[in-house]
Parts: structure tokens; sequence; C-alpha cells
């Protein structure tokens, strides 16, 4: 990994899965590729259905503080998420929206990336529960903060083996966008 | 991958402790930021031969755990602020009738239902001065996973060692955030077992009657011998009391166990204070944010160090005053009104060198919360 220290906020509507998106990366890169992760979660009525945020600052020296006040990396998957967090973007951030999502109406001092995410994932997978995996994918395509094995192997271990292959397959979709972006 | 390594909650990292340190018996109401301990040990106890009972509410878990112990359960119950004031009274009584247990209290912001899913660190005084009546008590805290993990262990021990409840007194942010955490293998941390009577069946057994060293052996209670207890003072046997003498004998015992051993219950950790001119002093999750201060400002040349208390009562005195004879000023952080800044103000010589640098809205103190206030010391406004 390239950055010393990665502070990323992942923000949604409760029950897109922005929260296990979050927990998953934080875990391969602590489990796996043997860096130090920390993942905070706002807690409440945000997490059942309002708008939620989680808080992934992964690095190779220690992580005290836990929050993050300004990401480098901030992926809103809803109109709402959008408009409440983009002001606290770092300069220079990369900001990744979903296209059916999120309209851009903002000038914001960051790489801005509106990828078809939830739309690949209906139309080639067919499954929406898959597609917090999708978003995975493309956040370390475009930050390359993790190794995907490290997030399959993160998955391996939480979901049952017969899903496997289609968060397989999520993570690889989501991949190729952040890639063509 | 090793399975001793684990990316998990710091309520996880409190179960894991628990369960390493022999926890064999949970009672609990789940209450937020606490409830994900419940749930874990839910799963887990069971499974390896213990008992977990969900209870109607906090004084009725409190009360159970305080049962199992007796029969020679290591046991711990769970909770936040309110279900934490529920528990005071039966909490009283373990302190009173001298039963190991642990209390955890993740704490929330109050006073009464106060602001559930947020920290606060509002619970410092209540964990010493909760239950009424002249008494000594035990509270531990952490800032992190591997801590939470020896503390919890160190919370099973010392509520062996001095037969007495010991409060484990974590907060929303150190609770809920996830981090690594190493599980040590067993046999790394000594752990106390309980100490039983070895005195036989049909002879007299004296439960309230302590050995040389202080310590009580206990005798599980429904097995063997028949003893009474109770929360009024009372004998050697357990029976109730009012004679001056032994009013006077237990009052005492029940402080100097734990004040004449606070040295024996003393954890804290330092960090820079050789030369450190301002000396921080933190806890929980505000310890955190002080220690990414202090290590920011270490890089600039600026001689600031850290004192992480993670026994909070008995306070340590001593220690505050002496590793803070030199500093040129002191910043409490903390996440109330200043609690343990009033027992460091008691504990120095100098207490117009104390300051507070503390948060009270709901969100994790920050760096630059510290800074700013760091600004107002040092003469140079915000």
């Amino acid at each position: 990994m390239k950055i010393e220290r990665c502070r990323l906020v992942f923000s949604g509507s409760g029950g897109q899965g922005v929260i296990t998106a979050s927990i998953i990366l934080a875990e391969a890169a602590a489990l796996y590729d043997n860096l130090n992760a920390v993942q905070t979660q706002v807690y409440g009525a945000a997490a059942r259905g309002g708008s939620t945020r989680a808080d992934v600052i992964i690095s190779n020296a220690e992580i005290n503080f836990p929050k993050v006040l300004q990401p480098n990396v901030l992926v809103c998957l809803t109109q709402e998420s959008y408009n409440k967090f983009y002001p606290i973007i770092r300069p220079g951030g990369i900001l990744l929206t979903d296209a059916r999502y999120v309209k851009l109406n903002r000038k914001v001092d960051a790489r801005q990336k509106s990828l078809p995410m939830y739309q690949n994932v209906m139309d080639q997978i067919g499954k929406p529960i898959v597609f917090n995996i999708c978003m995975l994918g493309a956040v370390i395509a475009l930050t390359k903060l993790v190794k995907p094995d490290s997030v399959m192997q993160t998955l391996s271990t939480r979901i049952p083996p017969g899903f496997l292959d289609l968060n397989r397959q999520a993570l690889e979709l989501g991949m190729s966008l952040g890639e063509q972006a | 991958m090793n399975t001793n390594v684990k990316f998990v909650q710091g309520n996880e990292a409190c179960v894991e402790g628990a369960l390493y340190a022999g926890l064999d018996f949970f009672a609990g109401y789940p209450i937020t930021p606490s409830t994900e301990i419940m749930e874990h040990l839910a799963l887990r106890l069971p499974r390896q031969g213990g008992k977990f009972i969900q209870m109607e509410d906090e004084i009725a878990s409190m009360c159970a755990i305080i049962g199992a112990s007796l029969t020679g359960r290591k046991v711990m119950t769970a909770t936040s602020g309110p279900g934490f004031s529920l528990k005071q009274e039966a909490l009283g009584f373990a302190i009173m009738a001298e039963i190991p247990c642990v209390v955890v209290n993740v704490q929330r912001g109050g006073p009464s239902t106060g602001n559930p899913t947020h920290v606060s660190q509002g619970d410092v005084n209540q964990s010493r001065w909760g239950a009424h009546g002249d008494h000594a008590i035990v509270t531990l805290t952490a800032s992190n996973h591997q801590d939470v993990f020896k503390m919890t262990v160190e919370a099973f021990n010392i509520a062996e060692t001095y037969r007495t409840p010991v409060i484990l007194l974590f907060d929303e942010v150190v609770g809920h955030l996830r981090e690594k955490l190493v599980i040590p293998g067993k046999g790394k941390i000594p752990l106390v077992k309980r100490l039983r009577t070895a005195v036989k069946e049909g002879t007299d057994y004296h439960p309230y009657l302590p050995r040389e060293d202080g310590r009580l052996p206990m005798s599980d209670f429904g097995s063997v011998h028949r003893y009474n207890v109770t929360g009024l003072f009372h004998d050697m046997w357990g029976f109730p009391t009012d004679d001056p003498q032994i009013v006077k004998g237990l009052q005492r015992h029940l402080v100097d166990k734990i004040e004449n051993n606070a040295n024996q219950v003393l954890n804290y950790k330092e960090f820079y204070l050789d030369d450190a001119e301002c000396i921080l002093i933190s806890y929980g999750a505000s310890a955190r944010s002080a220690l990414h201060v202090v290590k920011n400002r270490r890089l600039r040349g600026e001689k600031l160090g850290l004192i992480e208390l993670q026994t909070l009562w008995p306070f340590p005195n001593q220690l505050i005053r002496e590793k803070c004879e030199k500093a040129h000023y002191i910043l409490v952080v903390e996440m109330n009104m200043g609690q343990i800044l009033r027992e460091v103000k008691n504990a120095v010589h100098f207490p117009e060198k104390v300051f507070l640098a503390n948060r009270i809205d709901g969100s994790l103190i920050s760096d630059g919360d510290i800074r700013n206030i760091l600004r107002i010391v040092q003469g140079k406004g915000v």
C-alpha cells in the first residue's frame, strides 16, 4: 500500500450494506494484509432505515483517534448522504457515488466518480443484495488499499459457502467498473 | 488465518477476556451500548458449558450473578448507565457480603436514559460511590481492545483475590469500534482461582473469618457447609450483629482490603514522561485522542507526555503526584465535567496547574479539541 494512512467514510441508507462493506474492508486489511485498521459506525435510528455512516481508517502505523473528520475516500450511495457529507471530503480525495441513486449537483474539490454500480449488479447478477460488495470492488480498484483475495477470504468467514460465488462476481464487477473510471 | 487473531468490537474483546478468565455464569438485560456483550455470550457461553440467562431487568441480573458466585461460579453482568443505577443496591450487597463478581458498564451519556448511542465518561464517580455507605471498590477501564481483554481478565483476578465486585468502566466508542485483537495463549496471563476452604464437612466453617493474609476462603453455597449471607453487618458466621467492635472491624476490613492493596490493583500506561513539561492524563476512548495529540506534538519537538489510567479506583494519588512533580502544567482529558480532574487536583501539590480538556456533547473528544485547550493553557489564545 502506498498511502500511509487512508481515511474512508461509507454513507448511504440503512439496509444498503454500507456498514457491512466497511467492516469487510477493515477486517481484510487488519487480518489478511497485515495493516492496522479501525472501523466505527453511527448507531441508533440511522442504522435502521435513515441515512447511515461508517468510518474506516487503514494505516501502516498505529491508529489512535478512530473517527474520520476528513475522508480521503467518501462513498455516498444515496442523494441524502451525498448532500450531507460531500463538504467533509479531503481536497483531492475520491468521491464515489452510484449513478442511479446520486445526482452530482455540487462543485467538490475531489475526483468525483459516479459509477453505474447498482444498474450493473441488477443487469449482470440480478441480486441487489451484493450491491455493497460491488461498491467495495470499485473502492479497492480505485484505492488499491487491500488485495481482492483478502476481501474474499474475509467474506468466506462471514457468509455461507453457497453465496461466495455471487459475491466474487459482484466484487469483480465493481473492480472492473472502478478500473475503467 | 490464526484463529487467535480477531477483528472485533470492544464489547467482544470484553467477552473474549471474560471467557479466558473462566467466566461460567452471565446474567444480564440488554442495553445500548453494551448489548453486544450479551449477544456474544448468549452464543458462546452455553457452548462451553456455562450458563447464560437474560433476566427480567438489571436488578434481577445483578442478584442472579451474586447467587451464582456464591455457588462457586465466575460471574459477570453487563449494562449501561440506567442499568448501572438499578444495580447499585445489589452491588452494595455484594460489597458487604464480599461476593466476587464483575460488573461491566459501557457508558453512554446521562443522567437518566440520556444519550444512548453516544459516548460519555460520566459514570466515573457513580462507579466509585454509586452504592451507599462507606466502602472501597475497584474500577478498571481501557482504551483499546488488547487492553479491554487484559483488564477484563484482571477484573476477574481482582474479584477473586479480594472477594469484591470489580467494575469495568468502558465507553461507547471503545465498546463499539472494531479493531484487531490477539487472544493470548492459555496460561500467558495467570488466572486467580476461587479460594475454597479446607474445612471439612461437619466442621464449623467461618465464611467471614479472614486468613492471616486477609483473604477469606469460600465454600460453595448449597454444598457441604451451612452459613448465612446478609447485607447487614455480620459476624464471622455471617449472622447479623450490631456489636460495635464487630461493626467497626468489618467496616475497616471492607475498606482496607482494597485501599491497602491499591498498588496491587494499580494499572496504568505512560508515554514520553521522562522530559515532559506538559502531562496529559486520560483514560478510555479519550486516551486515544490524547495519545494522538502527544505523538503529533512530539514530532514537532514539543515535550508532551501522557499518563493513561486503567485503574480509576482506588485513585492512584501517589502515582499522579510523583509523575507530575516536574510538569509545568497538567491537562486532564475526559468526556465529563471533570470527574477525574477533581481527583488529580487533590493528588498534586499544585492544583492551579491542572486544567480540563473535555467534551460533553456525545461526540468523541478530538485532537483539535485538546489542541485548542492546550493553546489557551500555553497562553497562545485560540
